[in-house]
């Protein structure tokens, strides 16, 4: 997993409530056998016109200021919906490496930290905030320091978040989880046998 | 020393429990796996990148369901024509081998969707942990199981090490009182609960659910409640195991037989919440005097009666939610003030791991029987599985809804998310029994109205949303 440390990059405000992984990457594409390559069509049903697929001039990511955003502002309880990791995936593969909301769906949470993606939880204050610097197209740049939790804007404005402990540690260092779970294996192998004798039939 | 009264998701959490960190990272045991063909080729590539095994393969199961034809008659996986679609079955197929994991294929009779064919095959029990690459896996709390959709990262990490990395949740209990009233089902007390606690009302908890309506759920009718939970927020929704569970899964090829039958009852009979546990949330409400729901907007939450009428964004004082409505009305092209039954649909989907069982292909043909389509209405019926098909072929449902004018098709997800050709078209609308109205959930600029089967098999029939009590005079 890439490591997450110190993120300098212009921020993109998507001020949409409840916006589900079905509008970050619709089904249509879900037929792809590879974690890569989605980046095109990452929030499709808003940035391309669903009749003549020509890209929505008005979309965020389609103006000039923000082609090249690494950070999203986001509205509440973003990644609602569909379990698909095709959702983080879109959002690396384009090259968001951060997403700032109130509220996230919980699945959504645990596959974007997988995927190197920093999410980072705001008060609703602390959103506006950053949702007016980041209207502020290619000068929309702002610094998310994961070391330090703290987000600071175009202006010099800090904001502190929390992290959880482990996935700032697993985020920081780029550690892949199953890696670290197998050091542990000997305790999952006396699990198994004290289970085998409760429960037999669940080994049958 | 008396011991805290515990809840059935604290009890099913605390034995499942392999290791706990200093800053309460858990690791948990999964006991089940359920793998189907969207979210499972990129964990199974992580596997062989790094040269791992898995690491109980009879624990899982593996059936491909999302973007499988529902043609009638429907060949092999050779015969699919678009190419993408093929290669990611035969992708499952080859993987299920050379991993050595349980698998249905598409002409296998046990094959369906993956929240179908758990219960079906015994595969869920209570007590269990079951994970899947899907978020509706809450279906299988039903059963009393902790069940939730993962991603496949985690897919990966399940089947490598047979645990995941979690944080416990916060309880939450939704009591449902009264009984539900004629023309209404487990569907329309599902949406009766989004619309009070909103999209993310459950979001970090645990739901269970209980109250006299639970408990007179069919264990089909506790399915649909759990599967909605995740449109609730709630990664996973638990339903404790009673009488109506045992005999639902008595037989089950999966399940314990004999005098470890009776172990297990005996087990499972000791999950349901201690009297006096605590929750972290409390919701109460009474479905007695509930009418059958609709969704007008493009979120579960934005549900009304069917006697109701499109609402108005300006009555609206919530900044947020207003804009969320005028987009989702713009998106549905409905005026707020039209009455929910003058809203004419174009198809009609009956199926999904909502609501494609056998009692829910009753309860639809129960309304079709002797009755047309309207010409205007393209109308399917998808069965969960080819168990299911079996089971109401047998029983003469099929002939029911062809006569109808129903189209009658092979089991799968379908136009729940539209990804294997059977879909909206821009600006078409219709009424589905599945989960999700999101913008172009069911196709690209396609307008979902979400509804029991009940409602769904009415709406073909008047040719516009409509209130199947009318129909059962
Ligand atoms: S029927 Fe729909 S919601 Fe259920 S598993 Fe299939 S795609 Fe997901």
């Amino acid at each position: 997993m890439e490591k997450f440390t110190k993120l300098t990059a212009v921020a993109a405000p998507l001020p949409i409530v409840n916006c589900d992984t079905d509008k970050i990457i619709p089904a249509r594409f879900l037929k792809t056998l590879t974690r890569t390559g989605l980046g095109k069509n990452l929030f499709d049903p808003l940035r391309y016109d669903p009749e003549t697929g020509e890209e929505n001039p008005d979309f965020v990511l389609n103006k000039p200021a923000y082609r090249n955003a690494e950070i999203l502002v986001a509205g509440h309880n973003f990644g609602c919906g569909s379990s698909r990791e095709h959702a983080p995936w879109a959002l690396a593969d384009f090259g968001i490496r951060c997403v700032i909301s109130t509220d996230f769906a919980d699945i959504f949470f645990n596959n974007s930290s997988k995927n190197g993606i920093l999410l980072i939880k705001v008060s609703p204050e602390e959103l506006e905030m950053l949702m007016e610097s980041a209207d502020r197209g290619a000068n929309s740049t702002m610094t998310v320091d994961l070391e330090n939790q703290e987000i600071t804007n175009s202006d010099g404005e800090k904001i502190t978040f929390d992290v959880d402990p482990f996935k700032k540690h697993c985020l920081l260092n780029g550690l892949d989880d199953i890696g670290l779970t197998l050091q542990k294996e000997s305790s999952i192998e006396s699990y198994e046998e004290k289970q085998k004798a409760s429960e037999p039939w669940l080994y049958a | 020393m008396v011991s805290k009264p515990k809840t059935l998701f604290d009890k099913i959490w605390e034995s499942h429990l392999v290791d706990e960190q200093d800053d309460g990272t858990c690791l948990i045991y999964i006991d089940r796996q359920l793998i189907h063909e969207i979210t499972s080729a990129q964990a199974f590539d992580g596997l062989r990148q790094t040269g791992r095994k898995a690491r109980r393969p009879a624990a899982n199961l593996c059936v491909p369901d999302h973007n499988v034809p529902t043609t009638p008659g429907r060949g092999g996986v050779d015969e699919i024509e678009d190419d993408e679609s093929r290669i990611q079955l035969e992708v499952l197929e080859k993987n299920a081998k050379e991993f050595g994991l349980p698998f249905f294929s598409i002409n296998d009779e046990r094959q369906g969707i993956v929240h179908v064919i758990g219960p079906e095959q015994g595969f869920t029990q209570p007590g269990v942990t079951l994970v899947c690459g899907d978020s509706h896996t809450a279906t299988h709390g039903a059963f009393g199981a902790l069940a939730f959709g993962v991603g496949t990262s985690e897919v990966e990490h399940v089947l490598a090490t047979q645990t995941l990395i979690q944080r416990p949740a916060k309880n939450m209990r939704i009591t449902v009182n009264g009984s539900l009233p004629t023309g209404c089902s487990g569907k329309d007390l599902v949406l009766a609960i989004i619309g009070k606690i909103g999209t993310a009302g459950g979001t970090g908890h645990v739901i269970e659910y209980a109250g006299s309506a639970i408990e007179e759920l069919s264990m089909e009718g506790r399915m649909t409640v759990c599967n909605m939970t995740i449109e609730g927020g709630a990664r996973a929704g638990l339903v404790a195991p009673d009488e109506k569970t045992f005999e639902y899964l008595k037989g089950r090829p999966q399940c314990p037989k004999g005098a470890q039958w009776e172990m297990a009852v005996e087990k499972w009979s000791q999950l349901p919440s201690d009297p006096g546990a605590q929750y972290d949330t409390e919701v109460e409400l009474d479905v007695s005097e509930i009418v059958p729901q609709v969704t007008w907007g493009t979120s579960p939450e934005d549900e009304i009666g069917i006697t109701g009428e499109v609402p108005n964004p300006a009555d609206v004082e919530d900044e947020n939610r207003r804009s969320a409505m005028e987009r989702s009305l713009e998106y549905m092209d409905l005026k707020p003030g039209t009455k929910m039954t003058e809203i004419a649909v174009d198809k009609v989907f009956i199926g999904s791991c909502t609501n494609s069982r056998i009692e829910d292909m009753r309860a639809a043909a129960e309304v079709a029987k002797g009755r047309r389509v309207a010409d205007s209405v393209y109308a399917m019926v998808v069965p969960g599985s080819g168990l299911v098909k079996l089971q109401a072929e047998e029983e003469g449902l099929d002939k029911i809804f062809t006569e109808a004018g129903f189209h009658w098709r092979e089991p799968g997800c379908s136009m729940c998310l539209a990804m294997n050709g059977d879909m909206l078209q821009p600006g078409e609308r219709s009424a589905s029994t599945s989960n999700r109205n999101f913008e172009g959930r069911q196709g690209p600029g396609g307008r979902t109205h979400l509804v029991s089967p009940m409602m769904a098999a009415a709406a073909a029939i008047a040719g516009h949303l409509t209130d199947v009590r009318d129909l059962m005079k």
